[in-house]
Order: C-alpha cells, then sequence, then structure tokens
C-alpha cells in the first residue's frame, strides 16, 4: 500500500525531481517553493506566557502531599575504596526519614555518589550528610591527561590501562598525500574540558504507589521514554509500571538522557520511605558529576598541492572524559572538506574525574577548531586567501551558496583586506565551516484530537528542552488542518503519551514534526468524511484551509472547522500518525558556515568578539522565531568554548577547582557581539516535512571561526581553547 | 529545627505574614513558604540570576537574603509583573522578541530589567547589557533579550507620550 511520488527539491537556483515511494496513508512531503499558511511565519513560542510569568512548573517547581527532600553525599576524594559508611548518626537526626549507603565502594572521581538521605526539609538533608562517616582508604589517582598516559600512571580502573583502545580510519594514503603536496602544515592543538551548566541543575521527585508497583518520577530529563526504560530495568518493573513526566526542562545540551543517579536516588528513597521524594543537584555536584565536553589534544598534519587544493588530513586526537569515554574528535576531518587521502586516530584517556556525557554535537566543536585554525595556517603558508581556500575543497553545492551569502553579510572581502591598526587593538576575522546530519529518525508516533468545541490537541511523549517543541509541533498541526495556531494546543513530557525519541542529536524536530504532520493528515480525513454529506460532496474533493473545511472546486461551499466538530459524535475525534523511516530526499548532509570578527588588546590579552554570521540549512524552517534563538544559543556556547570555559581540576587534590557559575566563566550580556543569521532553505524531501535539527550545526563551527579571527588579528595561531589572555599575550611574545 | 521567625511583609503588593527558619533563604522562603516558585534557583551563591527579586526597587539575588531580613520590605517577584493576567511590557517584548528558551532565566531577567526601565526609562543598549550582567543564560543568549528589553523601554516611553498627549 503504496505510492509513487515525484517530488521538486533543492534550493534556489539547483533544483531536481527525486521520485520517492511513500505510504498510501502519508501526506507528500511539501516541496521546494510550496507556500504554506502558518510554517515559516514567526510564531511566538506558545508555553512563552507561562514561562515569563513564572507559572511554568519545572522539576525543581514541584510539590507533592508529604513529599520530602532528598540529598547525596558524594566524594571529595578522586579515588578511594570505602571501607565502612557510618550512617547512624544521620539517621538519629531529628527529620530525617531515610538514609542509604550506595553501593559502589569503589570512588573513581570526586564527586561520585556515596549515600543519600531524605528529611522533611532540604535544610535537613544537607544536615544529616555531614553526619555521615566515611572511611575511605586513599589510593592513588590522576587527573592529567599527559600523567593518566604515563607507564607509572595510578589505574583508573584497577584492571585496565589508563588509555582505551585506538579506533582509526583511513582512506587513500595519507604518507603519499603529504609526500605530493606542494606545502604541509603539522601543529597541535588542545581544548579544554567544558561543562553543559544547564540552568536547571539535574533533579528528580519520585513516588512509588506500592500497592499497584507503580513508579512515577518527574524529571529534568531529554528523553521521557529512555528514562522510563532504565528506571524499569533497574527497578525490575514492567515499562508501563513507570511513568516518566518532563513538563518543563531547564536545558540539557546533551547530559540529561537517560536514568541519572539522581532520579535512582529519588526513587529508592521513596520506595524505602513510602512518599515522594526530591533530590534536586547543588550547583557544583552539576559541574563536577553530571557530565562534560571531553578535552582534546589534535595533532594535525595537512598537505595541498600548488592549486590549493587539499592532498592530506592527518589527525592523532586523544581526549579524557575522565571516567567516561566518547572523547573523539575526528568527525569533522572525515568530512567537511574533500581530500583523497585522510587517516585519523583517536584515543580515549581515562583519568579520576567526572564521566563525559555527550555533548551539543559531541567531538565536533572540538575538530572543527583543530581543523579550522589548521587550514588557516595552511592557507598562510600557500598564500591562498582562507575563503577561497575552504571553496576550493568543498564539493557541496548547498556550503558554497552559504560561503556567499555569508561573505556578502559579513562584509569578508573588506573586512579580510583591510590592514590591521598599529595600535594596541587589533581585529581580525575568520570563517570556519559547519556540518551536521540532523535528518531525524523513524520511531516517534503522534496522536491529533480534535475537540467538540472545535479545539484540537496534539500528544507526542517528546520533550521540550527549550527549542519549543511545543510550539513547532501546534505548527505543523494547524499547517495541515488549515487553523491558526492558537487553536492547536501540543500536550508533551509525558510517557503517557505516544513513544518518541529524545530531545538531543538534533532529533527533535526532524523526528517528530513528520508524526504530527502524518496524524493530522488522518484525523483531517476523519473531519472530511463527517464533512462530505453536508457538502454534499466526496471526502477526496475537500480541503482544509483558513479555519474552513471547503469543496476544492468550489471553495463557496463550505463549513467552518469548528462547526464540523460540532457533529462529531462523541466528545473527541482523533487519529494517530507515525514517523516512517526517510525517504532518498535531496541531500541527507546538512552545512553551514558561521563568520567571526573579533577585536583584541594586544596589551591585556583579551579577546571580545564584536561581529557574527551564521548562515545554516536546516531543510524548511517551521518557526523563524525559535529556530534564530537555537542558532543564538549555539553560538553563545561556542563563544563561551573559545574564550573562557575550562573546567580546571587541582592535580594535587584530584578535585575541581572551579565548580560555580563565577569562577567557571560563562559568557554574560556584556561579552555578546552582534549576531546576525541567515538560513538556507533546501527542500530536502527527506520526511514529509523535510524539516532538519539545528542545535548541533549552530554550534559545530562557532569556536573554530573566533580562533580564526583571533590568527588573524593578531598573525600568530593560538592553538589552545580556551583563548585567554595569557594565552595571547604568550602567543604575542613569540611573535 | 530551630525556631520559626514571624516575618512581615509586601509581597508582589500585598501585606502577608509568614513563618520562617532563621536560616532559610529568601529563595527558599518565597518558594517553599509562599509557593511563588516562578524565582529559580541557578547557583545559590548569586553568581546566576535567575532567583533576582526587588526588594524595596533594588534587584538582590534572593538566594542570598535570609527570609527573615525581608521584615517590612517591598518585594516584587515575577509573579508580580502581570496585573490581572495581563502581561507586563516586558514579558509581552521577551514573547515576541523569542527572548527565552529554556525560561529558567526568565524570572530573574526580567525582574533585573524592571529595575532597569523603573530607574532609567531610557536606557542605552550598553546600560541595557550592563544591568543584565548579573544574570546568565545557556540557551538563547543574551542578544534577543537586550532587544526586548530596548523594546519595552521604547514602549513604555511612547505610551507614556500617548497619555501626556490625552490630557
Amino acid at each position: 500500500m503504496s505510492r509513487r511520488v515525484t517530488l521538486n527539491l533543492g534550493f534556489q537556483g539547483n533544483t531536481r525531481d527525486v521520485t520517492v515511494v511513500i505510504p498510501d496513508d502519508e501526506p507528500t512531503p511539501w516541496q521546494w517553493g510550496e507556500r504554506l499558511s502558518v510554517v515559516g511565519k514567526p510564531t511566538p513560542r506558545v508555553d512563552g506566557p507561562l514561562k515569563a510569568t513564572g507559572a511554568a512548573h519545572y522539576t525543581y517547581d514541584i510539590e507533592l502531599p508529604g513529599m520530602l527532600y532528598g540529598a547525596i553525599l558524594r566524594s571529595p576524594r578522586p579515588h578511594a575504596r570505602i571501607r565502612n559508611i557510618d550512617l547512624s548518626a544521620a539517621e538519629h537526626l531529628d527529620g530525617v526519614r531515610a538514609v542509604l549507603a550506595l553501593e559502589d565502594r569503589e570512588i573513581r572521581f570526586a564527586g561520585q555518589e556515596v549515600a543519600a538521605v531524605a528529611a522533611i526539609s532540604s535544610d535537613l538533608a544537607a544536615d544529616a550528610l555531614k553526619l555521615i562517616k566515611v572511611d575511605y582508604e586513599k589510593m592513588p589517582f590522576v587527573v592529567d591527561m599527559d600523567r593518566a598516559m604515563a607507564d607509572f600512571a595510578p589505574r583508573v580502573f584497577g584492571s585496565g590501562s589508563n588509555v582505551g583502545r585506538t579506533s582509526t580510519s583511513s582512506v587513500g594514503n595519507v604518507a603519499r598525500g603529504l609526500e605530493v603536496a606542494a606545502n604541509t602544515i603539522e601543529a597541535a592543538y588542545t581544548t579544554a574540558v567544558q561543562t553543559h551548566v544547564c540552568l536547571e541543575t539535574h533533579g528528580a521527585v519520585a513516588s512509588f504507589n506500592a500497592a499497584r508497583d507503580q513508579l512515577t518520577v518527574w524529571c529534568s530529563t531529554q528523553g521521557v521514554f529512555s528514562v522510563r526504560d532504565d528506571l524499569a530495568v533497574y527497578f525490575s518493573l514492567p515499562p508501563d509500571n513507570v511513568r516518566v513526566v518532563c513538563e518543563f526542562l531547564g536545558g540539557g545540551f546533551g547530559s540529561k538522557f537517560g536514568a541519572t543517579p539522581e532520579m535512582i536516588v529519588a526513587a529508592r528513597l521513596a520506595g524505602a520511605t513510602g512518599v515522594p521524594v526530591k533530590v534536586m543537584l547543588p550547583r557544583g555536584d552539576e559541574h563536577r558529576s553530571t557530565g562534560n565536553r571531553p578535552n582534546s589534544e589534535q595533532k594535525v598534519k595537512l598537505g595541498v598541492d600548488r592549486d590549493g587544493k587539499l592532498t592530506a588530513i592527518d589527525l592523532v586526537q586523544r581526549g579524557s572524559g575522565g571516567i567516561g569515554g566518547g572523547a573523539g574528535s575526528a568527525g569533522p576531518f572525515k568530512s567537511i572538506y574533500r581530500c583523497a587521502n585522510i587517516r585519523t586516530e583517536e584515543r580515549n584517556i581515562y583519568t579520576n574525574a567526572g564521566p563525559a556525557s555527550p555533548m551539543r554535537a559531541p567531538g565536533w566543536p572540538q575538530g572543527c577548531f583543530a581543523l579550522e585554525l589548521a587550514m588557516d595556517e595552511m592557507a598562510r603558508k600557500a598564500g591562498i586567501d582562507r575563503l577561497e581556500f575552504r571553496r576550493r575543497n568543498s564539493d557541496n553545492p548547498v556550503r558554497a551558496a552559504e560561503y556567499e551569502i555569508g561573505a556578502r553579510a559579513f562584509g569578508w572581502a573588506e573586512k579580510n583586506s583591510s590592514p590591521k591598526s598599529s595600535g594596541a587593538f587589533k581585529r581580525g576575522v575568520g570563517v570556519a565551516s559547519a556540518e551536521w546530519h540532523a535528518v531525524g529518525v523513524p520511531g516517534p508516533e503522534a496522536q491529533v484530537i480534535a475537540h467538540r468545541d472545535g479545539a484540537v490537541e496534539v500528544r507526542v511523549g517528546t520533550q521540550d528542552i527549550g527549542t519549543g517543541t511545543r510550539t513547532i509541533l501546534a505548527i505543523v498541526a494547524a499547517e495541515e488542518l488549515g487553523l491558526p495556531v492558537d487553536r492547536v494546543k501540543s500536550e508533551i513530557g509525558d510517557t503517557r503519551f505516544l513513544f518518541s525519541v529524545p530531545s538531543g542529536g538534533s532529533l527533535s524536530a526532524p523526528s517528530n514534526t513528520p508524526a504530527v504532520r502524518q496524524a493530522a493528515a488522518h484525523l483531517k480525513d476523519k473531519l472530511f468524511r463527517i464533512a462530505a454529506p453536508i457538502l454534499g460532496a466526496e471526502p477526496d474533493d475537500l480541503e482544509a484551509s483558513d479555519g474552513f473545511i471547503r469543496v476544492r472546486t468550489n471553495p463557496s461551499r463550505s463549513l467552518a472547522f469548528a462547526d464540523v466538530c460540532k457533529r462529531i459524535p462523541g466528545d473527541s475525534i482523533s487519529a494517530q500518525g507515525e514517523r516512517v523511516a526517510n525517504y532518498e530526499g535531496f541531500r541527507t548532509d546538512q552545512a553551514g558556515c558561521q563568520f567571526a570578527e573579533v577585536e583584541v588588546d594586544t596589551e591585556t590579552g583579551i579577546v571580545r568578539v564584536t561581529h557574527v554570521v551564521a548562515v545554516h540549512d536546516a531543510g524548511r524552517i517551521i518557526d523563524p522565531l525559535m529556530a534564530r534563538s537555537q542558532v543564538n544559543g549555539g553560538i553563545l556556547m561556542g563563544i563561551g568554548f573559545a574564550l573562557f570555559e575550562n573546567r580546571r581540576m587541582d592535580p594535587m587534590l584530584g578535585i575541581m577547582v572551579n565548580p560555580t557559575m563565577d569562577d567557571y566563566k560563562l559568557l554574560g550580556s556584556l561579552d555578546v557581539p552582534r549576531i546576525d543569521v541567515t538560513f538556507f532553505e533546501v527542500a530536502n524531501g527527506i520526511t514529509n516535512t523535510g524539516v532538519m535539527g539545528l542545535g548541533e550545526v549552530a554550534h559545530v563551527a562557532s569556536a573554530a571561526a573566533v580562533a580564526c579571527a583571533v590568527y588573524d588579528a593578531i598573525g600568530v595561531p593560538v592553538r589552545s581553547l580556551p583563548i585567554t589572555p595569557d594565552r595571547v599575550l604568550a602567543a604575542l611574545g613569540r611573535a | 529545627m530551630s525556631k520559626k521567625t514571624l516575618v512581615e511583609a509586601t509581597i508582589n503588593g500585598e501585606t502577608v505574614e509568614f513563618l520562617c527558619e532563621p536560616r532559610q533563604s529568601l529563595l527558599e522562603t518565597l518558594r517553599d513558604v509562599l509557593e511563588l516558585t516562578g524565582s529559580k534557583e541557578g547557583c545559590l551563591t548569586g553568581d546566576c540570576g535567575a532567583c533576582t527579586v526587588l526588594v524595596d526597587g533594588r534587584p538582590v539575588c534572593s538566594c542570598l537574603m535570609l527570609g527573615v531580613e525581608a521584615q517590612g520590605k517591598n518585594i516584587v517577584t515575577v509573579e508580580g509583573l502581570a496585573i490581572n493576567g495581563v502581561l507586563h511590557v516586558l514579558q509581552n517584548k521577551f514573547l515576541e522578541h523569542a527572548a527565552l528558551q529554556c525560561g529558567i532565566c526568565t524570572p530573574g531577567f526580567l525582574i533585573s530589567a524592571k529595575s532597569l526601565l523603573d530607574r532609567n526609562p531610557k536606557p542605552t543598549e550598553h546600560e541595557v547589557r550592563y544591568a543584565l550582567a548579573g544574570n546568565l543564560c545557556r540557551c538563547t543568549g543574551y542578544d534577543k533579550i537586550v532587544k526586548a528589553v530596548l523594546d519595552a523601554a521604547a514602549d513604555i516611553r511612547s505610551q507614556g507620550e500617548g497619555k501626556a498627549a490625552a490630557r
């Protein structure tokens, strides 16, 4: 039961027909140039008023009758064996309801969970933690990546080496590519550990209904279903007996997938006490224990021929995600630029520090920084304009068009050729290329409901990490049903709704919108069947637009959408839709580029970013207001990565020395440049909406563009992030 | 548990009496005792500004002030911005400019912005940025927030002129 459709796909000046087979009940994918009524128009966030009045309830705001407050004791030691835990004093404190020692007896980082309490107030819970006596047997530790690699280094995991297995990839022959090159460069680049710093820390409220064996957890998560599945396994419950709710979420950036320790602790304490328990992490614990972007050291070799074409790209990389892995950064090296000879080698190094977790395009911002600064060093050596060098080595037509748009908006030609000032302030410009593959996945299902009063509801088991998921789902349903957006309400963030995927990896928009569109199309068919006899037409002859259902060939014969709803026999009528597998489409990759201008004070070493131009392809933009916010956010987190952010560990004590929001430097309102965002719309036809995610691609190139601009400004590459004043001054000292 | 203290304060225009422990912060008091959860906790160290409230017109990190210190003070929280369900112009401008994403920092930004506009109805862009320097945002960034505040200021001024002309 499928049909063949020919879609006109692509972008301005570059479209082609692609024939795809789609299921019968699937709406035809939106094509190039298709005019839509609400999709693509700026729509303010539908849940904005709740957030702007303080009425939105986040996990932290949930209060249940009889609820207790949980707190977690964490190891102050980076590596130790627990000989004994004495809970008795804590248990005897007035107001304490439960104390539990966690099972792990070997501590591998300062901040690892050791014990937990539940008490009638958060202050009392904190008091109780201080009464728990832990007898640690100290063990040797290592928090520095270089030291961890030494033969005599203390082992993070007793059984194995601190140096993980090498992951390699190779295309062509890099040695030969370097041999035949007219010019080569070789340099090492480093990046620091960055933490996610979600404004809302990790946390959960858990409630156990023992009679029904039912666990309900309200939590700050990017994946209600992944949390449900993890908790079901942990507590040996059928998944149906676990309900996970996340109505509002204060950021995640990759750190909030699955059941994290505080959720399990909250659920265990709730089980032990028989009443709901809330556990919210303090900021310091958030910094130390809930994940980070690993650091990196990247040794890069590039070769180019006389025409400025890359002949070799070689990366030898290592990075440490503490006791976790996933430190690789080879992605950009393998795919942004065209080269016949590419070799990459990545290694995870284990250290006694908090585990890494995915963070906004895992590995790519690190890799993009090293690759793009190396590209600039190569361009300078070979005497080629940096933008032209990139053009010559990219075969992506979308990126080629984006370079032109960005260069014009930024004023690249003038800014790049203007002489550097002779004074203390030096201006410089840089450009970097972004890439991601936010095409989404099948799996999500959606339900769309029309009520008798004409109101429409969308229900999906996704969650809004902050990007505007509720809003874009309402827009897509409104589009399909021919309604204004304010007639549609989105209900998300609950495993009682149909399944959806986690909000990460830029999956949300491209995975959920097609399911919602299909569900809305199915609902529309049902409403057409109600309206058809009244309008004296066949259901197939009807269309929905401007709040009416009308006969396509005779638009004067119409019924208001709400009037059709009045004829719903019961209270409501609903339909489901599913996200089917991706079609062949136009392109599955996603290109972008960012231009940055900086001003460097060569006397103090302080770098200020003054202007950023971002050009991005996100397929079809559903809501430019929300999309622009995403890009702004990606850029700012990238500038933070480039200039400020650095989780610092004390090598002698093995602890994080800056676990606050002051000592760990974040961008503030005075650090923000002018940002201009252009969306380069591509009708990709991969799904019925053709939407791509934006969260990652908007962040990949930001730090790189800034680093390249600093190089341009001072004439010396600063090869280590963050580009702090001391590093700038050191670079100038060498110059 | 320590003895609770009776405190009387004006909160969002209403005189209220409440009991709080001497060690409870104003933020905890607002959230846990008065159930005003609009003020958010981001750090408890006065770094992020998510808990910002107005105390006698001045922006204060409520996590750094004790509940008992609210005695006799006039306090405005984000819940006090909209009047009878009508949003404050700053709230409207934040929505219009999409100046929020996850929304945890938003109440603090709104309060800091209100404090600025109450004192200085005609701020320059730099003055807006300076006034918001104590509030951190990790999602949207500050660009749209600054534009929303400038736009709100312009709106308030033109309303004022409109009223003057009507007289």
